[in-house]
């Protein structure tokens, strides 16, 4: 399925929307065909909003962001997402409502929605002012120890979008390097798009299943978009763009240039080997080097 | 005081160790060098971005070899051949112990208990060393919005002892902080150990001038200062009376060995030395 598709079968107005990736297989291509196709409304969770949803946010296709770390991984703020809660009214009038957890504590919500229980106990937040912030954020008793334990509430995206490096063309998906929480995030979902660097055979994914992350069960689009995750990265096809993240900060800062990197690389171009097609340089910019593993013997 | 002359500047630190090539350092090098120090071999180490990965990377190369690295990121011993940028790049991954998915280091690994220590850095640190990474003013309509908790709240809840890495100005050590991200030693006056908190929180706060320690109480008190500078250099940019150890011990500058790892190879573009 092509992304422009994927993407208006699947993302509606008003939807709870997750674009996992921690750090890792951020899929930037999705996030620019939702801002064309003009989502209104969104209810935008990821632990680290990052880059992708502080476009989004300078986009207007954000109603509220739910997370747990919002920064510039490494190199400043977002900015697009503070002018839209700082100060007296947000941007343009009009404040982004949040709702913010930790990192764990956003993991936990997955893990529940992934295992479609309510919620999801964990030990945290005592002494934090983190649940006065955000009364989503409650305890139970436990019934076997009498221990009060912080709980969050499941969540269940309507849509997950996730970024791999292989799938078959029944979604059967295979990542390697950092995981995040994309395996909690797909199974916690109502629909799931995975965007992959390649489509192959099911043969390829049956003579390593232990590398599969998310099965094709629960697949609703297989998405080939090669070079997909830049500004973020594929391990193994092509590193981080560090560069483009450091740039951001000025980008981002200034609502005017955030206008016009929107109008160039997203609005102004029609999918994504347009987008690649300005950026002749990444090839051979963020060329990786082989560190190829040895296979093991399934045999028996 | 020379320390004070601004971000970026060298300064001559009165040489104790007077070894050539040691006697001008940054404050974030002497950071990094005595967060490192503060590393046993083999520990088990929770390692955020910026210095404490500086600080956790030198303490490798030099007196803790055996140093396990993980990173909330899902890295599990990593050696990472480069500077990470970031928390999540791709040098973590290659030549590590294991990669897992962040359900599992935050369940399996922290709230295990596997974590013996965790780095954490604060925009704002109070006198009970609870930290503030979420906002600056009212939470509802901030004066500026920091990024918020990322893992930080559950590592200053679970890691069985934390670090804190903050430089001093008088906005980041308050009485109280805007935002308690991470808890300290007490709250609102209940006491971390009436928190029911598995760890014991921050044991030490390494600034660019020297290092405060909680004392019985969990109130934070200057115990040792950097080569060169008072203890009113330290206490006029801290929020509440602070109250110094006796005897207060001066730390040894960074050593030749240590400053050249740090600007040679763990930190050549001084991504995170600036100052």
């Amino acid at each position: 399925m092509s992304m422009r598709d994927a993407i208006g079968a699947f993302v509606h107005d008003g939807d709870t929307l997750v674009i996992e990736g921690f750090t890792h297989l951020i899929c930037f291509a999705a996030g620019h065909e939702i801002i064309r196709q003009g989502r209104r409304e969104l209810v935008l969770c990821r632990l680290t909003p990052d880059l992708i949803y502080d476009q989004m946010i300078a986009a207007g296709c954000a109603r509220k962001l739910v997370f747990s770390w919002a920064g510039n991984p490494g190199a400043g703020s977002l900015h697009a997402f503070r002018r839209a809660i700082e100060g007296p009214a947000g941007d343009g009038g009009r404040r982004l409502e949040i709702e913010e957890y930790s990192h764990f504590g956003m993991v936990a919500r997955l893990a529940a929605g992934a295992a479609r229980l309510p919620f999801w106990p964990l030990r945290d937040y005592a002494g934090t002012d983190l649940p006065a912030a955000n009364p989503r954020i409650s305890t139970v008793t436990c019934p076997y120890t009498g221990e009060r334990l912080a709980t969050v509430p499941a969540l269940n995206p309507d849509v997950t979008i996730i970024h791999a490096q292989r799938a078959d063309a029944q979604g059967n998906t295979q990542i390697w390097g950092l995981l995040g929480v994309q395996k909690e995030a797909a199974f916690a979902s109502r629909h799931v798009i995975v965007v992959v660097e390649e489509v192959v055979d099911e043969r390829v994914i049956r003579a390593d299943p232990n590398r599969t992350l998310v099965p094709g069960i629960i697949v609703d689009a297989v998405v080939h978009e090669p070079w997909g995750a830049h500004p973020s990265y594929a391990h193994g096809y092509y590193d981080r763009d560090n560069d483009f993240y450091v740039s951001w900060e000025a980008i981002s800062r200034d609502p005017a240039r955030l206008g016009q990197y929107l109008d160039r690389f997203v609005l102004g171009v029609p999918d994504r080997s347009a987008y690649l097609a300005l950026l002749p340089d990444l090839r051979t910019r963020l060329r990786v080097s082989d560190r190829i593993c040895a296979g093991v013997n399934y045999g028996y | 005081m020379a320390i004070d002359a601004g971000v970026g500047a060298r300064h001559d630190a009165p040489s104790s160790a007077g070894a050539p090539g040691t006697s001008g350092y940054s404050p974030s090098e002497m950071m990094a060098v005595v967060a490192a120090r503060e590393l046993r071999d083999g520990e088990i180490v929770f390692v955020g971005i910026g210095l404490p990965n500086l600080a956790c990377n030198l303490a490798r190369a030099t007196h803790a070899p055996g140093l396990v690295l993980i990173y909330e990121s899902g890295a599990v011993g990593a050696v990472p051949e480069r500077l990470p940028v970031s928390i999540g790049d791709p040098s973590l991954v290659t030549g590590s112990l294991m990669v897992c998915g962040m359900a599992d280091v935050f369940q399996y690994l922290l709230q295990n208990g596997c974590i013996e220590v965790g780095f954490l850095g604060a925009a704002q640190v109070d006198r009970w060393a609870n930290l503030n990474t979420t906002v600056v003013g009212d939470y509802d309509h901030p004066t500026v919005r920091l990024p918020g908790s990322g893992g930080a709240a559950e590592i200053a809840t679970h890691a069985r002892r934390t670090i804190v890495v903050a430089k001093l100005n008088r906005r980041a050590f308050p009485e109280a902080v805007d935002f308690v991200t991470s808890p300290g030693h007490s709250y609102h006056g209940t006491p971390r150990r009436a928190l029911g908190l598995p760890g014991a929180g921050p044991v030490k706060v390494i600034t660019d001038r020297g290092v405060l320690e909680p004392d019985s109480s969990g109130e934070l008190v200057l115990t040792a200062l950097y080569p060169g500078v008072a203890p009113a250099d330290v206490a006029r940019d801290v929020g509440w009376p602070l109250r110094s150890r006796d005897p207060l011990t001066t730390l040894d500058p960074p050593t030749t060995t240590e400053l050249v790892l740090l600007r040679e190879r763990l930190d050549p573009d001084k991504l995170f030395l600036k100052g």
